[in-house]
């Protein structure tokens, strides 16, 4: 087809044509496909043929032993890997693999990192306000007010994650839990579609634990989110779906009483652990 | 914070910047008052040298405020501020050059002196446009902030940051010194620029033109520190802390840190070139060395003596540090540099957070006594 006929052609959008910020397509379901993807890392391969697809709304569990290359996909799916080779949509409309980072966050993907990482100088309201969905660009951020219905939404979340009294306090100060909350929490205020949460529980006693499923099942429905973690117990109290990770692909997918009867899956994984 | 309309006065609502307006202008009205009303024999008299002196003391505080902004709140330690610092005071120089018309050494209408003895017979077109004052003040911030704009544009989408950002902006504050040094370049190589008139039509060295100055610099000062403080207590203040402590998160936010540290850095040099061009008609003289890599650590060593991130630190850091130089190489000229060295090792054991971070302490243990603080905290 010649280069004419193809501008010609009236059954489709030019890609700069659309609008930028057009809003996530999900008609067809999934929120998040990943497709024969392939990344190696100085000849080794951190993930092999995966394919995952996560739907609209679902609570997904991702778990698998170290090297399984669980942060790997987050990596990738977030913009900071880019794979070799395979597919990376967001809805069917949005390519991430034309992505960045900024453009990824403000589509509508929020990430939790392994390690808490908040704002330690700011307060815990600052660390909220940052988060929030608005325009992150310069000038809009210079002149930026702390309008009313802004400060509802951030003491909305500062309910529910149970942070209202520490408000005005240096986030440096929260203990190894709250720091976690408050990073869900920042994550929520972004409004995601999609939260992506690398080990929640790790480090956090019986009792935070359990307010971390409450929180995270109640979010579900609401957003998609897919949680990666080690703690099986953990797993087991929030999870309906669960996919287990080995070796840079899927091993098994499933509910988790299916997934852990998994002959393949128990030599793999749940056999060292136990 | 909800009820300002404009961010850029928002700071005029803070206590802190009213204390620091306050003493700031108190200062510019004492000195003046000393300087004009009290007799010269006057034990109080406050003479000229001394006026021009303090001038000079309030531009190294404006370039201090404008490392602080992008050291404290931005985590750039930049080594090479002193290149902004005298791209503005060249611009600046450049200017008065022009201005000194035929009263020369060599008497041409339009070439400086240091041209007509190099044998030059036109001016080179970089030149042009210095003779009119509008065209000079605006390079004043067009030039620093166009090498910031550059300079930092590749360096952000690198994402160097770190020492290796520091080492960089050194490498850049040489660089430039060995071209200035260059006679070929035109700035009037190691001798640099100087004999000036007049500025505006004042004589520069006429006592009032003086005093003149220093209020100029008093309010370029003030004008300074309130855009710095506009910028910090904004939300995107907020996010340079946050660009500081934790990059990777803020970009997974959705801000592009490199835009952010690229907007602070160019206002940051912005107000180092409006401090350089201040301070090259009260010194009278611009030359290559005011690029030289000592300089900018200098610059650095007040703000860290001062306290970080609080920019009245830098200012208080500035004012002290060349105070104590004016006496000590008054003094003990030889022992100057060991006295600076000194000085920065006590103050990094002993006190960490500079002489702000001592001011902070006494009002923080004022403020748990105060039960209006105390009430905000936990409302």
């Amino acid at each position: 087809m010649s280069m004419f006929e193809q501008l010609a052609k009236r059954d489709r959008v030019f890609e700069f044509l659309a609008p930028a910020a057009s809003p996530v397509d999900v008609r067809h379901g999934p929120i998040l496909y990943l497709e024969d993807v392939n990344v190696s890392f100085d000849g080794f391969k951190a993930i092999n043929n995966l394919n995952l697809t996560i739907d609209d709304g679902e609570l997904r569990c991702i778990i698998g032993p170290n090297g399984a290359g669980k942060t790997t996909m987050m990596d990738i799916i977030t913009g900071k890997t880019r794979p070799d080779t395979g597919s990376v949509w967001f809805g069917s409309r949005h390519n991430l693999l034309t992505m960045n980072e900024p453009d990824i966050a403000s589509l509508g993907i929020g990430r939790k990192f392994q390690k808490p990482t908040v704002f330690e100088a700011l307060t815990v309201f600052e660390n909220l306000e940052l988060a929030m969905a608005a325009d992150k660009r310069i000038f809009p951020t210079l002149t930026a007010i702390m309008k009313p219905e802004y400060r509802d939404r951030i003491d909305e979340v500062l309910e529910m994650i149970k942070l209202k009294t520490l408000r005005d306090k240096p986030a440096g100060i929260l203990s190894h839990g709250q720091k976690q909350w408050l990073e869900i929490g920042m994550l929520l205020m972004q409004k995601p579609r999609l939260l992506l949460v690398d080990e929640p529980v790790a480090g956090m006693t019986e009792q935070e634990m359990e307010r971390t499923a409450e929180l995270l099942t109640s979010l579900a429905g609401k957003q998609s989110v897919v949680v990666v973690e080690h703690d099986m117990g953990f797993v087991r109290s929030i999870a309906r779906q669960v996919t287990v990770l080995h070796q840079g692909s899927v091993l098994a997918e499933g509910t988790m009483d299916q997934v852990s009867n998994d002959p393949e899956v128990i030599k793999v994984y749940l056999g060292e652990e136990a | 914070m909800a009820s300002s309309q404009t961010w850029l006065l928002r700071p005029l609502q803070e206590r802190s910047t009213q204390l620091f307006l306050g003493v700031l202008f108190g200062a510019l009205i004492v000195v003046t008052f000393l300087h004009l009303f009290m007799p010269q024999d006057s034990a109080l008299h406050v003479s000229a040298y001394t006026v021009t002196l303090l001038g000079k003391y309030l531009c190294y505080a404006l370039l201090a405020v404008a490392v602080d902004l992008v050291w404290g709140y931005l985590g750039i330690l930049s080594l090479g501020h002193g290149a902004f610092f005298a791209l503005g005071g060249y611009a600046m120089g450049m200017y008065l050059m022009r201005q000194i018309g035929d009263r020369g050494v060599y008497g041409d209408p339009v070439l400086p002196d240091f041209m007509v003895f190099l044998n030059w017979d036109t001016l080179p077109w970089y030149w042009q446009g210095f003779d009119m004052a509008w065209f000079a003040f605006i390079m004043v911030l067009l030039a620093p902030g166009l090498l910031a704009l550059v300079f930092g544009f590749l360096a952000f989408r690198s994402r160097v940051t770190g020492v290796y950002l520091s080492i960089i902006t050194q490498a850049l504050t040489f660089a430039l010194m060995l071209a200035f040094f260059r006679n070929e370049m035109g700035f009037g190589g190691n001798n640099g620029l100087t004999d000036f008139r007049d500025i505006l039509g004042f004589n520069l060295r006429s006592d009032a033109t003086r005093l003149g100055l220093f209020i100029a610099t008093g309010i370029a000062l003030a004008l300074g520190y309130i855009i710095c403080r506009a910028i910090v207590t904004s939300k995107l203040g907020r996010v340079s802390i946050a660009c500081r402590d934790a990059e990777a998160r803020t970009r997974f936010l959705g801000y592009r840190v490199e835009r952010v540290q690229l907007f602070v850095f160019v206002v940051s040099a912005m107000l180092a070139g409006v401090a350089g061009a201040l301070y090259v008609p009260q010194v009278g003289i611009i030359n290559p060395s005011e690029f030289s890599p000592l300089f900018s650590i200098e610059i650095v060593v007040w703000v860290a003596l001062g306290g970080r991130a609080t920019l009245y630190g830098a200012v208080i850091g500035a004012i002290l540090v060349n105070y104590a130089k004016t006496v000590f190489t008054g003094v003990m000229p030889d022992a100057w540099l060991f006295a600076l060295g000194a000085l920065f090792v006590l103050v990094t054991v002993f006190l960490p957070k500079g002489i702000a971070g001592l001011l902070q302490k006494r009002r923080k243990a004022k403020d748990d006594d105060d039960p209006a603080t105390a009430q905000e905290a936990t409302a």
